[in-house]
């Protein structure tokens, strides 16, 4: 019991760095993923193909491999040519390959809501975006919820991708104690804190779930 | 109020308007029957807007909303300008189409509010004027899906109402009802038309068409067959598919 409370400052101290990454990326990539979802299923076709070959590069890439090139490589592109610090590559490439995945979230949900909605709003004189604004997104928050709760939880644990930046988040402070003291049982209060986390967002979610479900589609 | 002139629409070649003109007066109701596939379904939605014609010309009040030039090219007016138009008319739909996350009375102030600019202050008496009118005051707090089919469609005209039409659209407004249900809707559509509300009415109804129209149009295959005086249309129907088909629906 000793053991772990000694071990408790450093792995507190890298799950304040994992907790910053995460709820960063969320703050910017939610909005982002949302404005992309909004150009997705426009009708400017051109800004809609875009839109997709972004999500598909981001999809289909490793994370990993995002962050290490925004990291090691963006330096080197010409015209954009900066060179991040650590902690902000990292927010950049969650982000950027976070809000692909939330388009898509969004993307489904803006798509699950029928026509009829539309032309409701529209014989009422709504506008394309109040219609958006009051009618359709405000429906939307209530069916992407679930896949919303699945896809922070995942952003939770992906924190831990950070390592190889060389930041002290969660795991690689529980790495560096377990290499040091030859014990496992970091690892094990690491956990601990991992699933304290993703259970404190699956309450969130649910709590929202039950609002939401004053009204039923 | 309406003046269609000569519409036309394909849907994937297929023609389901083949030049169909009607003039609304202030203050008619005009029921429109024939069989599924008619086209009049699609007739109403393209007087609003919901669908676009290939040829033909439509004025609502007298202010164009599209027309067709010597060349055959049909151009509807800028958006906003036809969002503008058509807000003279109010629809009330099949499958009704209320807001599910929004309260009775939220669904009804919605379009004031955001449309309009209205306070809040100024359209609840109006709102609760409407809803007592429908008969349904009491349900102004429960969302849609705790009413019924009857229920939801009179919120639905009262929704409708709230921006002050002209005209009311109605397409097939009872159809998506158990048989019990429809005669509430009706019965307010009647009180509608009793006030002198403008009103085209898509229906399988005939005895609605019969005792509250003043005139029925009977479309089959993309055309007007027979417009006339409801009373004449039904006791001395004088095309054959019209008499075939009011012997198939009496």
């Amino acid at each position: 019991m000793d053991y772990i409370f000694q071990i408790l400052g450093p792995l507190l101290d890298g799950t304040a760095v994992t907790l910053q990454v995460f709820l960063l990326t969320l703050v910017l990539a939610v909005p982002l993923g949302l404005a992309l979802a909004l150009v997705r299923v426009s009708h400017f076709r051109a800004a809609s193909t875009l839109v997709s070959g972004y999500i598909w590069l981001m999809r289909g890439t490793p994370l990993m491999l995002q962050m290490l090139f925004i990291y090691f490589a963006l330096p080197f592109v010409p015209v954009i040519g900066v060179r991040l610090p650590d902690f902000p590559a990292a927010i950049v490439a969650f982000t950027l390959n976070y809000a692909a995945y939330f388009a898509e979230i969004f993307r489904s949900g803006i798509q699950s809501v029928g026509r009829g909605q539309y032309e409701a709003a529209r014989v009422l004189g709504l506008s394309y975006g109040q219609t958006m604004r009051r009618i359709i997104l405000p429906q939307v928050v209530k069916r992407i919820l679930p896949p919303m709760s699945n896809e922070t939880i995942t952003l939770v644990k992906d924190t831990s991708l950070i390592y190889v930046l060389a930041m002290n988040d969660l795991l690689r402070a529980a790495r560096g104690i377990v290499q040091r003291d030859f014990t496992t049982m970091p690892f094990v209060v690491a956990a601990a804190f991992y699933l304290i986390m993703t259970l404190v967002l699956t309450w969130g979610f649910l709590y929202l779930e039950k609002r939401h479900a004053v009204y039923e589609d | 109020m309406i003046a269609a002139r000569d519409l036309r629409k394909q849907f994937h070649g297929v023609e389901v308007l083949k030049g169909v003109s009607l003039d609304i007066g202030k203050g008619d109701v005009i029921a429109v029957i024939g069989p599924s596939g008619s086209g009049k379904s699609t007739f109403l939605r393209c007087l609003n807007h919901l669908e676009t014609i290939d040829a033909g010309d439509i004025a609502i009040e007298g202010e164009t909303l599209a027309s067709t030039d010597a060349a055959g090219v049909c151009r509807y007016v800028p958006e906003a300008e036809a969002r503008r138009i058509c807000r003279k008319m109010g629809m009330v739909f099949q499958q009704f189409n209320l807001f599910p996350h929004m309260t009775v009375l939220q669904n009804i102030i919605e379009a004031p509010i955001t449309v309009k600019g209205m306070s809040r202050d100024a359209i609840l008496p109006k709102a609760e004027e409407l809803l007592r009118k429908v008969g349904l005051l009491e349900k102004r707090d429960a969302y849609p899906s705790r009413l019924s089919g009857g229920q939801k469609q009179r919120v639905a005209i009262a929704r409708a109402l709230a921006m002050e039409p002209d005209i009311m659209l109605f397409d097939e407004p009872t159809s998506a009802l158990d048989p019990e249900l429809t005669g509430e809707v009706l019965r307010t559509m009647r009180q509608l038309a009793e006030e002198h509300m403008t009103m085209l009415v898509v229906t399988h109804e005939m005895n609605f068409a019969r005792d509250v129209s003043t005139a029925v149009v009977f479309m089959d295959q993309g055309e007007i067959i027979e417009a006339r005086p409801a009373g004449e249309m039904f006791s001395d129907p004088r095309h054959p598919r019209t008499r075939c088909f009011l012997e198939h629906m009496l």
